[in-house]
């Protein structure tokens, strides 16, 4: 049995997702095989390489995966399936892009996010925004599966790989790629963050998210927001948590003017401490958090940011 | 142009699901039941693209038991022109829903498939890249934005780090996100007439497709509960807190 891992990566490093995916892999019975597909990615498939836990790197260099399109990656995944039992992605929109599509061409029914590996087969994932947690058995004799991140350990560095060179196959050329509108980044990445603060429609507007950056800056946070609050336009997309944004789970969670819907709940239930600030005593989000501040958001955020900094002198 | 617009028959989002006591499944008996709300929004942009004159003709399509007519004729209601359910009792995943998706594809030759990103009950995310696959179309996931010209469809993406932006060939697969747009409401007059659409009734022999589950659900359990904590009187016992007994800060 050996696995195969889907890495995500920027041709230099891999991203922190994979590491958890292989951090996933050594879950499963059988040495660990990584697939570094970029241009120009040899750093990336020598960092792969490093990774304990890992045998072998699959190094495929083609210009098309300097950006790489769901079309190529499901089809070179095909191409190089034969021997592997588990082909594994982090469960990303990188990796949710990918291989459903390659599943379908192998004819394999994936499991997507997956938060638990009993066994060979057999997996655990969470259904109906996280209200109910599914043991799913895989009948195929292949098993693909998104990996949620938050769930496994990252692998460690100190392993040795050999890497290997493979052929990429040919582009398509159905779709492509024009570019990318990437937030420039001050802060610790959402989904790896130690600390994580998220504000919601209580905020008002983006202006006041002002407020959070100066509390997520005393405490190394990244930003977060609820699903209101992006379609609000305060902040970007790329903050929401959620069932349908990003899962969370860091060491301390802080919600601040968020309700507490199912579906944000889902993004962030396990993260180690939750800390809500709402005015509304009723909000259901007080059933999830460990500690809880009634109040206006105005009042109380600016006075934590100033406790927060005499506290630490 | 025709446009196909799966829809799936789920239980609403507001409802508060709850696990079966024998772990067998959760309880849909008696529970609200309403169109994914993905579906709505594809729907919705499918009936915008007939306005804009770039789709003549939108086909609403439902996998599953009879009562999925419901949710095909509220997709009718909000303007779709007809309907499509594939009945069947047998439980249905993704892989399956691709495989009879892709048949109805065949028989009705659509130039786009609209479709949500994910069912809000399984919340697989996995049937749209699916079917391209199996069709060898070009796909564009999580849309928040879709402009269509010559034969081609520029799509913003929502991704992990912002907006990605792609163009792929006609025909294609599009699932969208929740920020393309706001779905209308069915209005009564439109309800009636929605009534009066055409239904086709279709089974997965008829498209030759095995729809049986390769994914077997073993057990389907509570997950752990958190318990509510404590409400504090002040900033400062909070910091006191978070640093002593939490100790994260
Ligand atoms: C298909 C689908 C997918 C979804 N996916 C997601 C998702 O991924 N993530 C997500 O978050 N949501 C998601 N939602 C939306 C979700 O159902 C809720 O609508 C949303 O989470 C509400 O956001 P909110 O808590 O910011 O807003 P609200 O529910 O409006 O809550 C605002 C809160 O702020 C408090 N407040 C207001 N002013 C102040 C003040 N001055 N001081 C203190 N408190 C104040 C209020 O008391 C209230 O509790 C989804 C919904 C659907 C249908
Ligand atoms: N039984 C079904 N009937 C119609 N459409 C479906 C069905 N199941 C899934 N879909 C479509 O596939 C999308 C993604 O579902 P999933 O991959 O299960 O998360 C949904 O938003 C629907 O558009």
């Amino acid at each position: 049995m050996t696995v195969l891992v889907l890495a995500q990566h920027d041709n230099r490093t891999i991203d922190k997702a994979t590491l958890h995916t292989v951090g996933a892999a050594a879950r499963l019975p059988g040495p660990v095989h990584v697939l570094v597909a970029g241009a120009d990615c040899d750093p990336a498939a020598q960092a792969a390489a490093r990774l304990s836990g890992v045998e072998r790197v699959l190094r495929v260099e083609h210009p098309a995966y300097a950006d790489p399109l769901a079309e190529d990656l499901a089809a070179l995944l095909v191409a190089v399936a034969e021997g592997y039992d588990h082909l594994l992605a982090p469960a990303t929109t990188f990796g949710k892009n990918v291989l459903p599509r390659a599943a379908a061409l192998l004819d394999v029914a994936m499991v997507s996010d997956v938060v638990e590996i009993l066994g060979p087969a057999t997996f655990k994932r969470y259904i109906y925004a996280g209200n109910a947690l599914a043991t799913v058995e895989s009948l195929d004799p292949r098993r693909l599966l998104t990996i949620r991140t938050t769930s496994f350990p990252v692998a460690g560095e100190g392993g040795a790989a050999e890497i290997a060179t493979v052929a990429a196959v040919e582009p398509a050329g159905l779709a492509s790629f024009l570019g990318r509108e990437v937030a420039k980044r001050e802060r610790p990445e959402l989904t790896s963050a130690r600390v994580v603060v998220s504000g919601g429609r209580g905020m008002g507007s983006g202006e006041n998210f002002k407020i959070l950056d100066e509390l997520a800056d005393l405490l190394g946070a990244a930003v977060g927001a609820s699903r209101a609050a992006v379609d609000a336009g305060f902040v970007p997309n790329e903050y929401q948590v959620g069932q349908t944004g990003k899962i969370v789970a860091p060491e301390l969670y802080v919600a601040i003017g968020i309700s507490g819907a199912i579906q944000h709940l889902a993004g962030m239930k396990d993260s180690k401490v939750i800390v809500a600030i709402n005015k509304d005593e009723e909000a259901p989000i007080f059933q999830v958090a460990d500690y809880g501040l009634v109040g206006d958001l105005f009042k109380l955020v600016p006075e934590l940011t100033a406790e927060l900094r005499r506290a630490r002198g | 142009m025709r446009v196909l617009v799966p829809v799936k028959r789920v239980v609403d989002y507001n409802v508060k699901i709850r696990v079966k006591p024998d772990q067998s499944g959760v309880d849909t008996g008696n529970v609200k039941m309403s169109m994914n709300p993905f579906d709505e929004i594809a729907n919705e942009e499918a009936i915008r693209l007939k306005e804009k004159g770039i789709a003549s003709e939108i086909v609403a399509v439902s996998l599953g038991e009879s009562r999925c007519q419901e949710t095909l004729r509220t997709a009718l209601a909000m303007g779709a022109d007809r309907a499509i359910l594939v009945e069947t009792t047998i439980e249905l995943q993704p892989l399956a829903v691709a495989k009879l998706l892709a048949a109805v594809v065949a028989r009705e030759q659509p130039g786009l498939v609209l479709m949500g990103k994910q069912a809000i009950d399984d919340d697989s995310n996995q049937t749209a890249q699916m079917l391209a696959g199996l069709l060898g179309w070009p796909q564009a996931t999580f849309a928040s934005r879709i402009d269509i010209a010559d034969g081609k469809a520029t799509v913003a993406r929502e991704v992990d780090e912002g907006i990605e932006r792609i163009v792929v060939r006609l025909p294609a697969v599009v699932s969208v996100d929740l920020r393309l747009n706001e779905p209308r409401y069915a209005s009564l007059p439109n309800i009636m007439k929605a009534k009066k659409k055409p239904l086709d009734v279709l089974t997965p022999e008829a498209l030759g497709v095995d729809p049986a589950p390769r994914l077997r659900y073993v057990r389907v359990g509570e997950p752990p509960k958190r318990k509510a904590g404590v409400k504090l009187a002040s900033v400062q016992e909070l910091v006191a807190r978070l640093k002593g007994e939490a100790g994260v800060i």
